[in-house]
């Protein structure tokens, strides 16, 4: 059984299809990209994953477990993180406070616990507060602890995204263009983390990228997508000489 | 500047910085505590009715500060908590219990209404919010048995623990229930904004589509900040029956809504001292308008008749040069001129500027 299963899925939005009957399979330990032109439905085929759309036909299973039938917030509870294209942090707050929203899903104490501020509260804190200094710890974020998010330049915002998703201790990481706006240094580091949150942490990581270097440098296997559909699947090299891919991003030989 | 050599979680955890800083706001409880010492009984009624606005402030400020949810009604939940007070305080039931019984109730009210407002966004919210304002008033005409309608009730002094807490007959001891309300009031807010609570309602309030990736429910978080915030509301309006004595559907028009609001922009929103400063300018500013009235007369001999709306306007004035030139409220300006201090001669013009926000994910619903 594979960790996420893609199978027959369509999504429309009115007459526009933006996922066409698309299936796959991400295995477990295994670092997943999808790459195609912009428009493909990439960034569609994750905010499926997190429950932000209905798909119009078709299902997806997250290990056995029927992720249709979850909340847009419960999918978090399945150990699925991710980041997003745009960035969506908690612009007001510093990024301490962000990664600890991280640890929302494995809150145990209730509203008045809390308001009190009971010792369960204090404990639950302070655990939050190790894991959370252990993933500032894995990604040189120490300098930027109390800074508002507000007065971060682009780059450190990309890597507060990827700490606050590794702050909910997911099994699945969803990472939406993580090098995208970044620079040649930056994307390096973003390729040496991908690797360690794979090996170290044991994470499964399905990525969308356009980067191709950062793509064949960290990833085990490639779907290749144009408008909704798939066009190839395998290595990075196989799906990078593949006929249909090169087509579409460099159209037909006359 | 003083720098915290931070050695353990708790330094982080605790509501204070360091010893300076707790401290410094012992001293301030302190000086406030003993008001009664060093104020006579006028201005001591004006300091309670700032602390009762503050509260009321607070109560607001968990909802539209914290949790990003424009209300322009809470006067509607002032007079829930202030006839609920009084209403249980005529059957018989002790203060100590009808007090935060008042409370409780007022925060199920908010619960009852939040469910229809959990779909509404931005300025919709606020007409929705503000018609629940408009609406209380007809509701208190409407249901005379129960309220006395437009005449009104009328509350006298509360016995605590034998004591006679009555805003005219002991004004010291109404003070202090008072000001006890409004410490435990803003612990409990320290303590809700240090717990995976308070920030899962600047998730909501930041960016509701990545709360919801981190497992916040978005639904769930908005009732409990409404019947938080209702509640503490509650307890305001509870206090400001028993400052009024007197009060009736008129009490807690819609204006009160709009000041509350207009109070908290003033003060900084999105933080527990903005309520307090902005509860200090809403609280102060008739009374300085009145001296300043006087003092405009003597000196350049005119009539001191009363101009109407001059108060609304003037607030409306202030809070019109807030939005444009601090638009982070008395406590940003604070935060700034403290900043200028510790860091002299290094404070750069354009440390607080905020920067350009990069592009939001597109909304997806």
């Amino acid at each position: 059984m594979s960790l996420l299963e893609f199978e027959y899925v369509t999504l429309k939005f009115g007459g526009l299809t933006a996922v066409n009957d698309l299936s796959f399979e991400v295995e477990e330990g295994e670092v997943f990209a999808i790459v195609g032109p912009n428009g493909a439905g990439k960034s569609t085929v994750f905010n499926l994953i997190s429950r932000f759309y209905d798909p119009y036909a078709g299902s997806i299973r997250y290990n056995g477990h029927d992720l249709l039938k979850a909340k847009a917030s419960g999918v978090a509870a399945f150990g699925v993180a991710r980041t997003f294209q745009n960035i969506e942090l908690f612009e007001h707050a510093t990024v301490l406070q962000n990664l600890l929203v991280g640890r929302h899903r494995h809150r145990k104490t209730n509203m008045l616990s809390e308001v009190l501020f009971l010792p369960s509260a204090r404990r639950q804190e302070l655990e939050n507060r190790e894991k959370v200094e252990e993933i500032i710890d894995f990604l040189d974020l120490q300098a930027f602890r109390d800074k508002m998010i507000s007065g971060l330049p682009y780059g450190v915002r990309k890597v507060v995204e990827v700490a606050r998703a590794l702050a909910t201790d997911p099994k699945l990481l969803l990472l939406d263009e993580p090098a995208s706006g970044l620079s040649v240094e930056e994307t390096t580091d973003m390729r040496w983390w991908i690797d360690d949150i794979r090996r170290q942490m044991g994470i499964t990581v399905l990525m969308v990228e356009h980067d191709m270097g950062l793509v064949s440098g960290v990833s085990d296997r490639v779907l290749a997508m144009a408008d909704g559909a798939k066009l190839a699947l395998g290595t990075p090299a196989e799906v990078q000489s593949h006929p249909a891919v090169v087509e579409a991003y460099l159209g037909k030989a006359s | 500047m003083r720098i915290v050599f931070k050695t353990n979680y708790m330094q982080d955890i605790r509501p204070w910085k360091d010893a300076y800083q707790l401290c410094l706001y012992l001293i301030l409880l302190a000086v406030v505590a003993t008001a009664p010492w060093w104020l006579d009984d006028f201005y001591l009624g004006e300091l309670t009715n700032v602390l009762i606005w503050a509260i009321a402030g607070l109560g607001l400020m968990i909802l539209t500060g914290h949790t990003g949810q424009v209300s322009l009604g809470h006067a509607a939940f002032l007079a829930f908590g202030c006839y609920a007070n009084v209403i249980l305080l005529e059957a018989g039931v002790p203060f100590l219990i009808a007090f935060p019984l008042a409370g409780i109730l007022t925060g199920l009210a908010g619960v009852t209404v939040a469910i229809p407002a959990l779909r509404l966004h931005g300025i919709y919210l606020a007409i929705f919010t503000m018609a629940l304002s408009i609406l209380m008033d007809d509701v208190i005409v409407l249901a005379e048995p129960i309220t006395g309608g437009v005449a009104g009730k009328y509350l006298g002094g509360v016995e605590i623990f034998g004591f006679l807490v009555d805003r005219w007959g002991t004004p010291v001891q109404f003070f202090w229930l008072v000001l006890g309300v409004a410490v435990l009031v803003t612990l409990g807010y320290i303590n809700l904004l240090r717990a995976p609570l308070g920030r899962s309602f600047i998730a909501v309030r930041d960016s509701e589509l990545s709360a919801q990736a981190m497992g916040v429910d978005i639904a769930r978080t908005k009732m409990i900040s409404f019947a938080l915030s209702c509640a503490v509301s509650g307890w305001a309006g509870a206090l400001m029956g028993m400052f009024s004595g007197a009060f009736n559907n008129e009490t807690f028009s819609v204006l009160i809504s709009i000041q509350l609001l207009m109070m908290i922009v003033i003060g900084g929103l999105g933080s527990i001292h903005g309520a307090f400063l902005g509860a200090i300018v809403i609280g102060f500013l008739p009374q300085f308008l009145s001296i300043s009235k006087e003092y405009v007369g003597a000196v350049f001999g005119g009539n001191t008749v009363a101009i109407p709306g001059l108060e609304f306007g003037i607030f409306g004035m202030i809070l019109i040069a807030f939005i444009l030139f601090e638009p982070m409220g008395l406590y940003g300006r604070w935060l700034k001129v403290r900043t200028w201090f510790e860091l002299f001669p290094f404070y750069r013009k354009d440390m607080f500027k905020r920067q350009k926000s990069y592009l939001k994910t597109e909304r997806l619903r």
